[in-house]
């Protein structure tokens, strides 16, 4: 194959410049990789030696020796139950409404477009709303309610456009023959609809759930506690969180401080991933059970 | 659905019944029409109270002085709310993210979509979505003790231990995902045949890639540059902790600086009595963030809209 | 997919090359006379067969994934400055074949290729594919134009080939012979998407033959097209056959009679027939081209 003399294709040149290309989108990529990587390794070898039941189960002190974290794991944990329990039913409400009822056009679209921007606002303006509203105007002072309320706004973008997807992916052939069959259509959402977009739903909810409980900024816009000696006993009691320790023991001068606040990191991000690792099993088990 | 009920002779094909007007049914549809609506209340509650208190800031210090003033002074006895220190704090912490997302975030993008095997793809990409679900906070601890502490004072002990550098290079790592993500949707938008025609041309793999694919993405990948750096202008624990507490107008990344969303959780941790400037100095800030990322989002949404349509 | 089949071997065969394209060690075996290798159906056009072959394809085997088994032991040969059509009903392979003489086959995760494809003596498959594909052109079933100006898209092939010559003669050069120059000639630094779907078809000929091919594949390059827009893309195909060798992939048996000297009928992933395209019409000698070309099935 004689190259035209006019051509000089160099294909030895190109190819070595293509490697070279190659081999730095690879270092590229892996240099994401690697910060993760030594970012849960100062973690783990910084806090790693701080825990203990006494860190566990403890009251935050003054001093590092004999502070633990229950309030806020208790905290964390009833600021979830109040995100569950607000953004499931309003946020797969505004899924079906958006999917099942809501004819093409202007509303729906609005209603389309703002969700999106929501899921754009940064978290410390959904805390300043928590603040104007929930904390001043509802009066609710800076009480875990407050505090869910505003969490539970801030991540309802997630579990309705994942409900959304849930939905869109279900066959339509499901709604038309259970029309065809006299269905109502809240008959046809409740005996088929929600069941067969179940998983889909939960995989949202959980994965909202997970991002609500790393949240800092909301927390610390609605006045959350940093330090208590009290886990709270109602939705309108003071409460701490996980985050606000980490946040004041990474402040506190002093390196034990900082150990805890790594310490604190370590609880926290083990919770993440439980609950990461229950929404990938929750989706395999589901996927197995409708193609198995 | 809306015949006269003719006296049905037959019992069994009674048809005139209307399930679909039936009180339940519309208390289903409007009861989910509400949650629906919720959602628009949400954007009216954020605006609305930004507004309402921002009414109030500006009542007692001019939009002028407040956007074109160079001093930053919340507290004390003579205040002085000119939001630039902080405009440039913010912009500071966004370039320094801006130059390590943009390019980790799209190398990634174009390594994950057009040369990692299927295998290492499968795993690649939720490994890199771990950076985007680790809270914002821990992130901070990192630029703080390590990134600050362990590195950069490294270097140079005399540094200041908060500064802008450390928080923005954190901030940069913390947004590469959504770069990443987002680029990759619009690559894997380009239509294959492209990359066929231009194999068919002679050409190699990453003439094919960088000068036909990536271009032809370009659009995408410039939304997911504008969206990154929106979340970038936005975060808050990060340079909470680690960029420091001091507003102040520089362009020198080893100073200590104050962003927007810092000086909003500086206000937030003390103890404000609502009414007073300085609360209201919050939600004037607040208001200029939300207006800015708003419209970087709407910007990157319309045109990642705009691309979905060409293909 | 190493194992060789005693039954694959082609009757007629002169040489076989049976290993796998993936791991080719072997010596790179020229075919000194490739006008008299591998010709078994090619009875008829005998007079026909004096014209050089360009492209020579010997015992070739194709599949993707382990089971499906698209092209099965195809021998025939491509002559030079002739239009070749492949034609058979969906399915056939015939896309497939056109892509195994350019290497884009490769392009395709999970296939594999056993047989040679020698182009001008030289067995592609033992040569660099990007040099391949830079010598022998080729066209889609949807015009794929990039998304730049008509002058960048009719450049680029040759740019990043190294051209130095002079662009402009070049780009008036191809888009002439593409017959598309008087339509975009006022508008070379508009965006190629703004061409109807004849014109950007045209226009990927004419990038085509910017890195000057001496073959040029069109894998049903109408199939997109209106009928006005197809007959003008004939007419180009006309033009273009006494520089180029030409082989087109089409569905329309219309298209095969109206453009081709020669025609191969492919069905079910084997060639039943080729010869002189007149003589395939109207006088098939295999009963299933009959009843093809007749319209009778596909």
């Amino acid at each position: 194959m004689n190259d035209h003399s006019a051509f000089h294709p160099q294909l030895d040149k190109r190819r070595r410049y293509g490697t070279l290309i190659a081999g730095l989108l690879f270092a590229a990529t892996m240099l994401g990789l690697l910060v993760l990587a030594t970012l849960i390794v100062d973690v783990v070898t910084t806090g790693s030696g701080w825990l203990s039941k006494q860190f566990l189960t403890g009251y935050p002190t003054a001093r590092p020796e004999t502070s633990g974290i229950w309030p806020a794991i208790v905290g964390s944990l009833y600021l979830m139950l109040v995100v569950a329990a607000t953004t499931v039913p309003l946020g797969v409400g505004t899924a079906l409404y958006l999917e099942e009822y809501a004819d093409e056009g202007g509303l729906k679209r609005m209603i389309q477009l703002n969700i999106t921007n929501l899921a754009g606002v940064p978290s410390v303006v959904y805390g300043i709303l928590g603040l104007g509203v929930f904390v001043y105007l509802f009066d609710m002072g800076s009480s875990l309610l407050a505090a869910g309320l505003t969490l539970s706004l801030l991540v309802l973008p997630i579990v309705v456009i994942s409900a959304q997807e849930a939905l869109r992916s279900i066959p339509q052939g499901v709604r038309e023959s259970a029309f065809a069959l006299g269905a109502t259509r809240s008959q046809v959402i409740w005996h088929h609809l929600i069941p067969m977009a179940l998983p889909g739903i939960m995989t949202g909810v959980i994965l909202s759930l997970s991002r609500a409980v790393g949240e800092t900024a909301p927390l610390v816009l609605v006045g959350a506690s940093l330090a208590i000696n009290f886990t709270p006993a109602h939705l309108l009691d003071d409460f701490t969180a996980l985050p606000m320790l980490v946040f004041q023991w990474t402040e506190e001068p002093g390196a034990s401080f900082q150990e805890l606040a790594a310490a604190a990191i370590i609880v926290l991000m083990a919770f993440l991933l439980l609950m990461n690792l229950s929404a990938i099993l929750l989706r395999n088990y589901f996927e197995d059970q409708l193609t198995g | 659905m809306s015949q006269p009920s003719s006296d049905a002779s037959d019992a069994s094909m009674d048809l005139s019944a209307n399930l679909y007007r039936s009180p339940r049914e519309q208390l289903v549809k409007y009861g989910l029409g509400l949650c629906a609506v919720l959602t628009i209340l949400t954007t009216l509650g954020i605006v609305g109270i930004l507004l309402y208190e921002s009414i109030g800031f500006f009542s007692q210090v001019s939009v002028i002085d407040f956007l074109t003033g160079t001093d930053w002074e919340f507290a004390g006895a003579d205040p002085s709310f000119g939001v630039l220190p902080l405009v440039s704090g913010t912009l500071l912490i966004t370039g320094i993210a801006a130059a390590v997302a943009m390019p980790i975030g799209l190398a990634s993008a174009i390594y994950i979509s057009e040369y990692a095997s299927p295998g290492a793809r499968r795993w690649l990409k939720p490994a890199l979505e771990v950076l985007a679900g680790v809270p914002t906070v821990v992130y901070g601890f990192f630029a703080l003790t390590f990134v600050s502490g362990v590195i950069i004072q490294g270097f140079d002990s005399t540094l200041p231990p908060l500064n802008a550098l450390s928080a923005g290079l954190v901030v940069g790592i913390m947004i590469i995902p959504m770069v990443a993500s987002v680029s990759e949707d619009a690559i894997q938008a380009v239509p294959k045949s492209l990359a066929a025609g231009a194999y068919a041309l002679g050409a190699t793999k990453f003439e094919v890639v960088l000068r036909v694919i990536v271009p032809a993405a370009l659009s995408g990948i410039i939304a997911s540059f504008i969206l990154a750096l929106s979340r970038a202008i936005g975060e808050t624990m990060i340079v909470a902790i680690a960029a420091g507490a001091t507003a102040t107008l520089t362009a020198n990344p080893l100073e200590s600086i104050q962003t927007m969303t810092g000086f909003i959780v500086q206000v937030a941790k003390g103890d404000i009595d609502q009414g007073t400037v300085s609360y209201q100095s919050l939600f004037a800030v607040g208001l200029l963030l939300y207006l800015i990322t708003l419209g970087m989002n709407l910007a990157a949404n319309w045109i990642i809209r705009r691309y979905r349509e060409n293909y | 997919m190493a194992s060789v089949d005693p039954s694959n071997v082609g009757p007629s065969s002169t040489q076989t090359d049976t290993a796998p394209s993936t791991n080719s060690t072997a010596e790179d075996a020229r075919q000194e006379d490739t006008t008299t290798a591998a010709t078994g159906h090619d009875g008829n056009a005998a007079s026909e067969s004096k014209a050089e072959t360009k492209i020579a394809v010997s015992n070739l085997n194709f599949w993707y994934g382990d089971d499906t088994h698209a092209l099965q032991d195809i021998t025939m040969n491509v002559k030079a400055n002739r239009v070749t059509a492949l034609i058979g009903p969906s399915g056939c392979g015939k896309s497939t074949l056109i892509r195994c003489f350019n290497r884009m086959n490769e392009l395709i995760p999970n296939t594999t290729l056993e047989g040679s494809v020698h182009v001008n003596g030289q067995n592609i498959y033992q040569a660099d594919p990007v040099a391949v594909r830079r010598h022998i052109g080729m066209v889609f079933q949807k015009p794929n134009p990039f998304p730049k100006t008509i002058y960048k898209n009719v450049i680029w092939g040759a740019r990043i080939n190294g051209y130095t010559g002079n662009e402009d003669a070049l780009v008036e050069r191809c888009l002439r012979q593409a017959a598309l120059w008087d339509e975009v000639k006022d508008n070379l630094h508009g965006s190629a998407y703004n061409l109807s779907g004849g014109q950007q078809q045209r226009l990927c000929i004419a990038r085509a033959l910017a890195v000057e091919p001496d073959i040029l594949l069109m894998d049903e390059p109408t199939s997109a097209l209106d009928p006005v827009a197809t007959g003008k893309f004939e007419d180009t195909i006309s033009e273009l056959r006494s520089e180029y060798t030409i082989v087109v992939v089409t569905h329309s048996m219309q298209q095969a009679s109206r453009v081709s000297d020669e025609t191969v009928f492919l069905y079910m992933g084997r060639l039943i027939e080729m010869g002189a395209t007149e003589q395939v019409f109207t006088r098939p000698q295999q009963e299933r081209t009959e009843a093809y070309v007749t319209g009778r099935f596909g």
